[in-house]
């Protein structure tokens, strides 16, 4: 079952990487193999957590022994406008006995009891590696306790060693689509009504997104999960376009559901503005040919324009500021590509873009964006990141929070763009929040004095130093 | 076990915002503390994703962690392959003292012989004798933190001291438990060279896991105990064994070297701290240095000044247990009344305990039990129950990610105590303050300046 699945995911059509690849390759998967002893990174169940979580008014059960759950909670910056379900961390917790006797039982007992004390809209099911091996099967317990406690519980088959947090992604969607999507049907449609799919509201970013395509008319039917509610999530499907925003994570989601229920879909980015006015353009675009009011496209325009010339005036003052500086930025997939035509508008320089995460495409992209010159390093130790910013290569780095001490003990500026920052850098308002951090750190009088010997040091770079 | 059956876990199957971590995760930990290692978790590589960014929000540190990346298919077959693989490539990139490697979950169900996987892998593998190899099983579905914790300093133990025929009168083994934090280690350090003794503690957090700056980038731990450190324990004249955990290991040391040890339950408190400072008087015959005299002096005056805010205030604490013994015995010492303790394992040191209620459970047990509490003493994961019930919340323990400086706090000896008893009292005194001033609660819920999280001030 799970192995179908698992194939299914590999032969996507959908993704571009996939096109390119013989039978044989389809069948070896998207997920290099992974080398014992220098490997990096999070298992499947982490990327399924990571998509379906942020369903807020959901309760979140892990079948597992402790690691899975109580090593992770409470790590995500997903943000919630109302219930706050999706923070508590629910697991069973196996012990021994579970593993020899099988989890089956508690795992009924532990849905019986969140539903019973929290009441939530639906329960969603993790499989981890320990009872995937002992063969407890949630897809039946699931199945059993839907029925019995008559509320959707759904499944979600994804044990850490079937691979990749990029594979977890695609299961996790896979469970959407064979449980969830479909299954309600909304109060109302409209000819403007929109699904994104991988947008997470981290730091709260879908808010920064959101105000403006209610301004331009375009109702948020659904958002997978950012911000999400199950009911809004299961009439995903009622949607006159999807929007997929990170194009590898969940691109199975966006053609399935072009495929079972005609909607198209189109791939595009928050991050930048070119990209955010462009993404707006082809929502509104797309909405209009499926039968929307062509004022629509208008009232884009007379936002993508008003947000532009607001924009670029706010960025103006940084230009100066960052003239000459260089930016080495290490982040996976859509955001490489879009990150960088976002920093070279507000005027840094872009060393070059880590590129271990990225399609073909996007690394296509990048080219065509910065020629053959710039620099895409697929596999880069941290060894050599920290030679390059000790060397003084580079003014700041930016990256996932795993590495920001090869910056920071080499004392070059850093700053957190992966999934635990704090500040939003979605849409015209976050990339003025983005230069503004940036900035912030950037200015910092700390690394002047940071970099100078201490007293008992000395030599030929201390009294250089000395002498600024 | 009969023993402490008396505390029973909570009676429910879905563990609600756990307390509780995995035992590979503590024995990371205790590899963490020797100098130029690499801990190396056997199990699917979420496991180490998961433990590393834990370690990185806790001690905002870069933390050295491998994975053997079991998939489905070794996972059926047998995971000896991968094991010697990732060494292999750990020892060509990284050039590692030791490598720790730590069981899970995975290879646990499975059933992995390690002491065979060990012997095989020496044998096959001669070129590479002189990288130190530790092996621990540390299940993910039994026992907790402290659990692996205390298996990799044993295993270390075993696979690493050797009998010593002479005896170096000044050097000192101590066995440092998990509750203690990378400045306590620090502390005691200051305390047993005051007294010109040369301690070797085992692990040594507070050599690796104290903001260490490098001169170039490690993939291994930078600084620790080293390797030939841990072989010449059995040199010592004496082992210091602080936590209830640290027992099995110092048993084993002293059956291994015959250098006698000499038990601690806490090092936090004035009577705990005197009766460490006699020993030390003892071994090496000197008068305890001014600068301690000093510190003890001090924290008389402190625990004078503080116990009003102390007497009968209503605190429920939930921590690993060697910590929560350590914590609960503090309060109690200074006429506090401690209403809830709640373990996340079983542990022979919750007998001990004094309590009205103890029990093995969650942080959603702590809330339930904490509804009537003054105060709550527990991790970074108690702040969202402390903000929803209102109580004020001391962060203590792992992991404290929404705090600066979290690993060097220090809590043992004279001078620990004093600032833990005035972190503590002050969280009282401000919230007294506050009641008199009559402007309780304004901002919502009361919980003493923001202490829980809130944007209170």
């Amino acid at each position: 079952m799970l192995q179908d699945k698992i194939q299914d995911v590999f032969n996507e059509p959908g993704c571009a990487t996939n096109q390119t690849k013989s039978a044989k390759e389809k069948k070896k998967g998207c997920t290099k193999s992974l080398k014992p002893g220098a490997a990096a990174g999070g298992c499947a169940y982490d990327g399924a957590m990571i998509v379906l979580q942020p369903i807020a008014d959901a309760a979140h059960l892990v079948h597992g022994p402790i690691a899975c759950l109580g090593n992770s909670w409470d790590n995500r910056g997903s943000r919630s406008s109302g219930s706050q379900l999706y923070r508590t961390g629910f697991t069973t917790d196996l012990s021994e006995l579970d593993v020899i006797g099988g989890g089956e039982k508690k795992l009924y007992r532990a849905i019986k009891e969140i539903v019973q004390q929290y009441d939530p809209p639906a329960v969603f099911v993790y499989q981890t590696c320990v009872p995937a091996m002992t063969g407890d099967d949630i897809a039946a317990v699931c199945k059993f306790a839907s029925e019995k406690l008559g509320k959707p519980v759904i499944p979600v088959d994804a044990p850490g060693f079937v691979g990749s947090k990029n594979l977890g992604n695609k299961l996790a969607g896979e469970a959407l689509l064979d449980h969830v999507i479909g299954t309600v049907e909304p109060d109302y449609t409209t000819p403007t009504d929109v699904c994104i799919i991988g947008e997470y509201n981290l730091a709260g970013e879908l808010w920064l997104v959101k105000p403006l395509l209610d301004e331009i008319g375009i109702r948020l039917l659904s958002c997978i999960s950012g911000d999400g509610r199950y009911q809004e999530v299961a009439q995903a499907h009622r949607a006159r376009v999807t929007m997929m925003v990170c194009s590898q994570a969940l691109v199975n989601v966006g053609r399935k559901m072009e495929e079972r229920y005609g909607i198209p879909y189109f791939e595009g980015s928050f991050y930048g503005v070119s990209d955010m006015s462009d993404t707006l353009r082809t929502m509104a675009r797309m909405l209009v040919e499926r039968g929307a009011d062509k004022g629509l496209i208008d009232r884009a325009e007379g936002v993508i324009a008003r947000e532009e010339s607001r924009v670029w005036r706010r960025l103006e003052p940084y230009k100066p500021r960052f003239d000459g500086k260089r930016v080495l930025l290490f982040t996976g997939g859509v955001k490489s590509w879009s990150m960088v035509s976002a920093l070279e508008g507000a005027g840094l320089t872009i060393l070059g873009t880590s590129t271990k995460k990225s399609t073909r495409e996007d690394k296509e992209r990048i080219r065509k964006m910065k020629g053959e010159e710039f620099h895409q390093w697929d596999d880069l130790k941290p060894r050599d990141i920290y030679k390059m910013l000790a060397d003084n290569q580079a003014d700041i780095m930016m990256s996932g929070g795993r590495s920001q001490f090869i910056s920071l003990k080499a004392k070059v500026p850093w700053l957190d763009i992966n999934q635990e920052r704090h500040h939003a850098y979605a849409g015209y308002d976050g990339i003025v929040n983005l230069c503004e951090e940036i900035d912030k750190t950037l200015s910092n009088p700390i690394w002047r004095q940071v970099r100078r010997p201490a007293p008992w040091e000395s030599g030929p770079s201390s009294t250089l130093l000395a002498a600024e | 076990m009969s023993h402490i059956q008396r505390f029973p876990s909570a009676a429910k199957a879905a563990l609600t915002n756990p307390l509780k971590m995995s035992q590979p995760l503590g024995a990371a930990l205790a590899y963490l503390g020797v100098d130029r290692c690499l801990p190396l978790f056997h199990g699917s590589q979420g496991c180490t994703a998961f433990g590393l960014v834990l370690l990185v929000r806790h001690f905002r540190e870069a933390i050295p962690l491998q994975t053997t990346a079991m998939d489905q298919v070794s996972t059926i077959l047998g995971g000896y392959d991968n094991l010697e693989q990732a060494i292999r490539t750990i020892v060509e990139r990284n050039r590692p003292a030791m490598i720790g490697v730590a069981t899970t979950g995975v290879t646990e169900t499975k059933g992995e012989d390690m002491g065979g996987q060990y012997t095989l892998f020496r044998q096959r593998n001669p070129d590479i004798a002189d990288t130190a190899l530790v092996f621990a099983n540390t299940p993910d579905f039994a026992g907790g933190f402290e659990d692996g914790f205390a298996a990799a300093v044993t295993a270390m133990v075993e696979r690493l001291v050797e009998p010593s025929p002479v005896r170096i009168p000044t050097q000192v083994n101590v066995l440092a438990g998990c509750h203690l934090s990378p400045g306590d280690v620090e502390e005691l350090r200051d305390i047993i060279e005051g007294f010109g003794l040369s301690p070797i503690f085992l692990p040594d957090l507070s050599l690796s896991m104290a903001g260490r700056q490098p001169s170039d980038f490690t993939a291994t731990s930078l600084g620790g105990v080293t390797v030939e450190q841990i072989r010449a324990m059995g040199a010592s004249a004496a082992t210091i064994v602080v936590g209830e955990h640290m027992r099995v290991a110092g048993n084993a040391l002293e059956l291994k070297t015959d250098v006698p040890s000499h038990f601690f339950s806490r090092l936090t408190g004035l009577e705990a701290t005197d009766k460490l400072v006699r020993l030390a008087m003892e071994l090496s015959g000197k008068p305890a240095p001014a600068r301690l005299r000093r510190q003890r002096e001090a924290l008389v005056d402190a625990m004078l000044d503080g116990h009003f805010f102390y007497s009968r205030k209503r605190i429920a604490v939930a921590l690993e247990p060697d910590l929560l013994y350590a914590v609960t015995g503090f309060l109690a010492d200074m006429g506090a009344e401690v209403v809830a303790a709640v373990s996340p394992t079983q542990s022979p040191v919750l007998e001990r305990l004094k309590a009205a209620t103890i029990m093995v459970g969650d942080h959603s047990d702590l809330e339930t039990l904490a509804r009537d509490a003054d105060l709550i003493v527990s991790n970074s994961h108690g702040r969202q129950g402390a903000a929803r019930i209102g109580v004020p919340l001391h962060r203590m323990g792992l992991p404290m990610f929404d705090r600066l400086g979290a690993g060097l706090r220090v809590q043992v000896g004279y001078r620990g105590t004093r600032e833990l008893l005035c972190d503590i009292g002050n969280l009282f005194l401000a919230r007294e303050m506050e009641h008199e001033h009559g402007h309780e609660a304004e901002e919502s819920h009361g919980c003493g300046g923001g202490s829980c999280g809130c944007n209170a001030v």
